[in-house]
C-alpha cells in the first residue's frame, strides 16, 4: 500500500458508494493528501463484495481486512449508513470533484402472468442475497427455482441450499455452454448437487389461494441465421411445469439513478446511463466521474478497480487544473532473465499437469452454514505445484534480427511451430505462409526487419509456450528471454510527471 | 546442450498423415549437439521427409558410426530400430543387416570423419555393392567431438577458426560416390529445408544405394569468414541445379511449370520425382556428364546442389546376389536346412 500523505493537500472528494472502485479511488487520492468524504447507504464498507457474493465464499474478516487497508490510509471521513439524495445537494456542498461508484443496484424482474399474485415468494436475486448477508433473511423453502445464467444465480441456488432449499434447480433460457455465469462457477453449483436446466423460457408464474406452486416453461432451441447470430424459437415440445416452493429471479441487473438531478449538466444516453469518456471516468459535468457498474452497467470487480485508477487520475489532473485527456504514459519494462548458457531466472519448463483444484469443504458439512468458507485454500504443495503450471506469459520471446545466422535451429526445436523464415509478403497472406498458420486474427505477428538472406523471421505469438527453447538453442542470442512488467498508471504517476 | 525436454503439447492444428500420426511422433529425444548445429536441422528434415511419406516409425533402421553427426540418430525416429555402430564401420553393419532382412528402410547417417577419414573404405564398398539404403553424410568439413581440427572433406586453402590454412586436398563425397556406382546422388544444405527434405524422401524411397552429402556448417569450429563450410559461404555459392518434387502415388499430381522445364522420373515404388531445372544443360540421368559438370562448376568456387544423377531402373545388392524375396531372418529351419538330398544336388551341380 501507498505511505500516507505527509500533509493534506487541501481538496476534498466525495465518493459516493463504498464498492471497489471507490475504495480504489480513496486508495489512489488519499496518499496525495486529498481528504477523502465516503458515502454508502450501508453500515459498512465493501459494497457489492460486502452486500451480494455470498459469506460462504467470501468471508466477512476478508473484505474487514481489504477495506481497512484503504480506510486507514488516512483519516477518512466514513460516512456510513447515509445514502445520497441528491447529487445537486452533494456538489453544492463544495466539494472539489465527485466520484460516483454506486453500482447497478436493481436486479431485474421478470412480468409474467401470476407475478403479483405470488410475490410473497418471488424474490429479485440481489436483494435477496443482501438480505441473507445482513441477516434479515435465514430460511427459504424445500424446493426452490433459481432464474437466470449469470453468477448472481450460482450465488442464488447455492445459498438456496445452505438456507433449506433441498431441491434447488437453476432454470436458464439459454444454452448451457452461452450461460453467463463462469465455468467454475457452475461446476460449483453442480457439485452442490443443483441441476441446471436448459433452454426454457419462463411464461407465468402458477399459484393457489395465494401461494406459489410452481413456474410453466417454454421448451426452445437455439436456431443461428445466416450471421451466425443466435435466436432461441419455441421447439414444438409441450410446455413444462415446475413445482416449487420460491423462485429466485437472477435474470440481470439494471443501472438506477433516481438520486441525480438532470439539470445539473451532467447528459445521459437513450438508455438511461450518464454519458462518461470510457478513458478519463469523467461526465458532461466535468466535477462528476463515474466507475464500476455505476459506469457502463455490470461488469465485474476487476474492471470496477481499474476504473477507480484511472477516475483518481483524472480526478487528480482536473483538481491541479490540468487536461484530464492527457494522460501520463504506464511504466514498462523488457528486461533479459538469462542467468548462463541454458539458465533463466524463470522456470521454463513446462508442466503437462492438469489444473488442481481447490480442496473443498465436504459438501455435507459445507451446506449447513451459509457463512461457512467452502473453499479451504491451496495448502503449500497443492500452491507450488499449481503454480508451476505458470506458463510465464510475462516473459516474452524477443528476436535481435542483426544476430541471427538463420540456422533453423529455433524452427526446428518450437513445439508449437510458432516460427517462419520467409519471404516479406502482406500479412493477410503472410499468415497462411507460416509453418502452421496463424489464424487468431486478434493476435498481432510479431515480425523481424529483413534478414541477411532477404527473408522475414515471423513469429505467431498466439501459441507460444514460453519455454525459451528458441532462445536456448540459439547460437547467437539473437533470440532471448525478456520478462515483461507493466506498471498501469496510477494517480501518484500523475504527480511525478509534472 | 538443452536441460529441459521438449514440451509435449503441440500445436492444435498439427496436421496427421494417413497412419494417424503427427509429425512430433516421429521426433526422438532431444538433441545434445550444441545450439544452431547444422545436423539438428537435417534430424528435423528427416523427420518432416518420414512425416510426409508416412513411413511406419518401425519398418525404418537408422545406423550410424561415430561422430557428432552419429549421435543424432538419438534425436529423430525415437520409435524405429537404432544401431550406433564402431567407427566408421556403419556400411558394414548396415550391409549385414539389410541382407539379413530386407523389408526395413535403411538409412545410414554419418560425418565427413566417419565416413571420408576412418571409414573411407566401408563407404566405398557399400556404394559399389548397392546396398539398398539413403546414406547420409552430414558434412561439416570439420571434427567437432574433438575441438575443431579440418577433416578429410576440408576445402584446400580453406581456414580453420584461429587462422591455420588447411594444405590437403578436400574429398568430394559426391564425386567419389558417382564414380562408385552410387544410383541416386544429391547434394544439399542443411539451411535449405525446401531442398533438402524432397531429397531425403526420393532417396528412401530409391531402390539401390542412394546417397546424399549434406552441407551441415558447424556453429562452434567452422561457421567463420576463411571456413566453406559457413552458413554464408554456401549460401553464396550455392549452385542449385534443379528444385525436386517427390509425389507419392497417394498424391494427387499438380503441375506448375511449363513443359519443358521439368523432368519427370518414375521409381520402383511408383513415387514420381518431378525435376525442375535451373541449370538448363543438366541432365540427372547421365552419371559422366554429372562428373564434369561437378568439376568444372567446383573450378569456379561453386558448390553444386540438387538431384545430381538418379537411375530409377538401378537394382540392389539382393539383385545381384540373387537371395530369396523372403527377409533371411524370416525363413524356417525348412528352407534353412534343406537336407542331405539337396546338398548332393548342389555338390553334383559343382562338379
Amino acid at each position: 500500500m501507498p505511505e500516507p500523505a505527509a500533509a493534506p493537500n487541501g481538496r476534498r472528494v466525495a465518493l459516493v458508494g463504498a464498492g471497489p472502485a471507490s475504495l480504489t479511488v480513496a486508495r489512489d487520492l488519499a496518499p496525495l493528501g486529498y481528504e477523502i468524504v465516503l458515502y454508502d447507504q450501508d453500515a459498512k464498507a465493501g459494497g457489492f463484495i460486502r452486500s451480494q457474493i455470498p459469506r460462504f465464499r467470501l468471508p466477512e474478516e476478508v473484505i474487514d481486512e481489504e477495506v481497512g487497508f484503504v480506510t486507514r490510509l488516512a483519516p477518512m471521513d466514513l460516512r456510513l449508513g447515509q445514502r445520497v439524495d441528491s447529487l445537486k445537494a452533494l456538489l453544492e456542498d463544495g466539494y472539489d470533484a465527485v466520484f460516483v461508484g454506486s453500482g447497478a443496484p436493481r436486479g431485474r424482474d421478470l412480468d409474467l402472468p401470476g407475478r403479483q399474485e405470488a410475490a410473497a415468494n418471488i424474490h429479485i436475486g440481489i436483494d435477496w442475497l443482501a438480505s441473507v448477508s445482513f441477516g434479515h433473511i435465514e430460511k427459504i423453502g424445500r424446493r426452490v427455482i433459481v432464474l437466470g445464467g449469470g453468477n448472481t444465480a450460482m450465488d442464488c441456488c447455492r445459498t438456496s441450499r445452505r438456507l433449506g432449499g433441498t431441491d434447488v434447480k437453476v432454470i436458464v433460457r439459454s444454452g448451457f455452454e452461452e450461460m453467463k455465469a463462469s465455468p467454475w462457477e457452475k461446476e460449483d453449483a453442480m457439485h452442490e448437487d443443483i441441476p441446471i436446466l436448459n433452454y426454457r423460457v419462463p411464461k407465468a408464474f402458477t399459484h393457489e389461494g395465494g401461494k406459489l406452486t410452481g413456474v410453466v416453461f417454454e421448451v426452445v432451441e437455439a436456431v443461428y441465421d445466416d450471421a451466425g447470430r443466435r435466436k432461441l424459437v419455441p421447439s414444438g415440445q409441450p410446455d413444462e411445469h415446475y413445482a416449487c416452493d420460491d423462485v429466485l429471479i437472477a435474470v440481470g441487473q439494471e443501472n438506477a439513478f433516481p438520486w441525480i438531478e438532470r439539470d445539473i449538466g451532467l447528459d445521459w444516453d437513450d438508455w438511461g446511463m450518464p454519458k462518461v469518456d470510457p478513458l478519463t471516468m469523467q461526465s458532461t459535468n466535468p466535477r462528476v466521474f463515474f466507475g464500476g457498474d455505476a459506469a457502463f452497467g455490470p461488469k465485474n470487480i476487476i474492471w470496477a478497480v481499474a476504473h477507480g485508477h484511472e477516475a483518481a487520475v483524472s480526478i487528480h489532473l482536473f483538481c491541479e487544473g490540468r487536461n484530464v485527456a492527457q494522460r501520463p504514459p504506464p511504466g514498462a519494462s523488457l528486461v533479459s532473465q538469462k542467468m548462463g548458457i541454458h539458465e533463466w531466472s524463470y522456470d521454463n519448463d513446462v508442466s503437462n499437469d492438469r489444473r488442481y483444484r481447490v480442496p473443498m469443504r465436504e459438501k455435507a458439512e459445507a451446506l449447513q452454514d451459509v457463512r461457512l468458507e467452502v473453499e479451504l485454500g491451496f495448502d503449500r504443495e497443492l500452491a507450488l505445484g499449481e503454480a508451476q503450471r505458470c506458463l510465464n506469459c510475462d516473459v516474452q520471446t524477443v528476436f535481435a534480427d542483426k544476430l541471427c545466422i538463420e540456422c533453423d535451429a529455433c524452427v526446428d526445436i518450437c513445439p508449437m511451430d510458432c516460427i517462419t523464415f520467409t519471404e516479406e509478403v502482406d500479412e493477410p497472406e503472410l499468415r497462411t505462409r507460416l509453418k502452421a498458420p496463424a489464424l487468431n486474427l486478434t493476435q498481432d505477428l510479431y515480425v523481424s526487419g529483413t534478414l541477411s538472406t532477404g527473408r522475414i523471421m515471423v513469429k505467431d505469438e498466439d501459441v507460444c509456450l514460453h519455454c525459451g527453447l528458441c532462445a536456448e538453442r540459439c547460437p547467437t542470442g539473437a533470440w532471448d528471454m525478456q520478462k515483461f512488467y507493466l506498471e498501469t498508471t496510477q494517480a501518484e504517476a500523475a504527480c511525478l510527471s509534472r | 546442450m538443452t536441460y529441459i525436454l521438449k514440451p509435449q503439447l503441440h500445436h492444435p492444428k498439427l496436421p496427421t498423415n494417413g497412419l494417424g500420426y503427427t509429425r512430433r511422433d516421429y521426433e526422438g529425444s532431444v538433441s545434445t549437439l550444441c545450439a544452431g548445429c547444422g545436423h539438428d536441422s537435417i534430424s528435423a528434415a528427416i523427420i518432416q521427409a518420414c512425416f510426409e511419406l508416412e513411413l511406419p516409425p518401425h519398418r525404418v533402421a537408422k545406423l550410424s558410426g561415430i561422430g557428432c553427426s552419429s549421435k543424432t540418430p538419438d534425436y529423430f525416429l525415437g520409435n524405429s530400430h537404432g544401431f550406433n555402430t564402431v567407427h566408421g564401420r556403419m556400411p558394414s553393419v548396415l550391409t549385414g543387416a539389410n541382407l539379413a532382412n530386407r523389408e526395413l528402410i535403411y538409412l545410414g547417417v554419418s560425418g565427413d570423419g566417419d565416413s571420408a577419414s576412418i571409414g573411407l573404405g566401408q563407404f566405398a564398398h557399400a556404394i559399389r555393392r548397392g546396398v539398398n539404403m539413403l546414406y547420409i553424410v552430414e558434412n561439416n568439413g570439420v571434427y567437432g567431438l574433438t575441438k575443431g581440427q579440418f577433416s578429410a572433406t576440408s576445402d584446400k586453402g580453406s581456414k580453420s577458426k584461429r587462422g591455420v590454412v588447411n594444405h590437403d586436398a578436400g574429398i568430394d563425397m559426391v564425386s567419389l560416390a558417382l564414380q562408385m556406382g552410387a544410383t541416386f546422388v544429391a547434394r544439399s544444405f542443411s539451411g535449405d529445408k525446401a531442398q533438402l527434405v524432397p531429397l531425403i524422401k526420393a532417396g528412401l524411397a530409391h531402390k539401390g544405394a542412394a546417397f546424399i552429402d549434406c552441407i551441415s556448417p558447424c556453429v562452434q569450429f567452422n561457421n567463420h569468414p576463411g571456413s566453406t563450410k559457413s552458413f554464408d559461404y554456401v549460401r553464396e555459392h550455392n549452385e542449385a541445379v534443379n528444385r525436386l518434387d517427390v509425389i507419392t502415388p497417394r498424391d494427387p499430381i499438380h503441375v506448375d511449370y511449363k513443359p519443358g522445364e521439368t523432368v519427370r522420373v518414375q521409381q520402383h515404388d511408383g513415387s514420381i520425382l518431378s525435376l525442375h531445372k535451373l541449370a538448363e544443360l543438366y541432365n540427372p540421368n547421365n552419371r559422366a556428364q554429372a562428373l564434369g559438370y561437378l568439376q568444372a562448376r567446383q573450378a569456379r568456387g561453386q558448390i553444386v546442389t540438387g538431384l545430381l544423377f538418379v537411375d530409377p531402373d538401378a537394382g540392389d545388392l539382393h539383385d545381384s546376389v540373387g537371395t530369396v524375396d523372403t527377409p533371411l531372418n524370416q525363413l524356417g529351419e525348412a528352407e534353412l536346412v534343406p537336407g542331405q538330398a539337396a546338398l548332393a544336388a548342389i555338390n553334383a551341380s559343382l562338379r
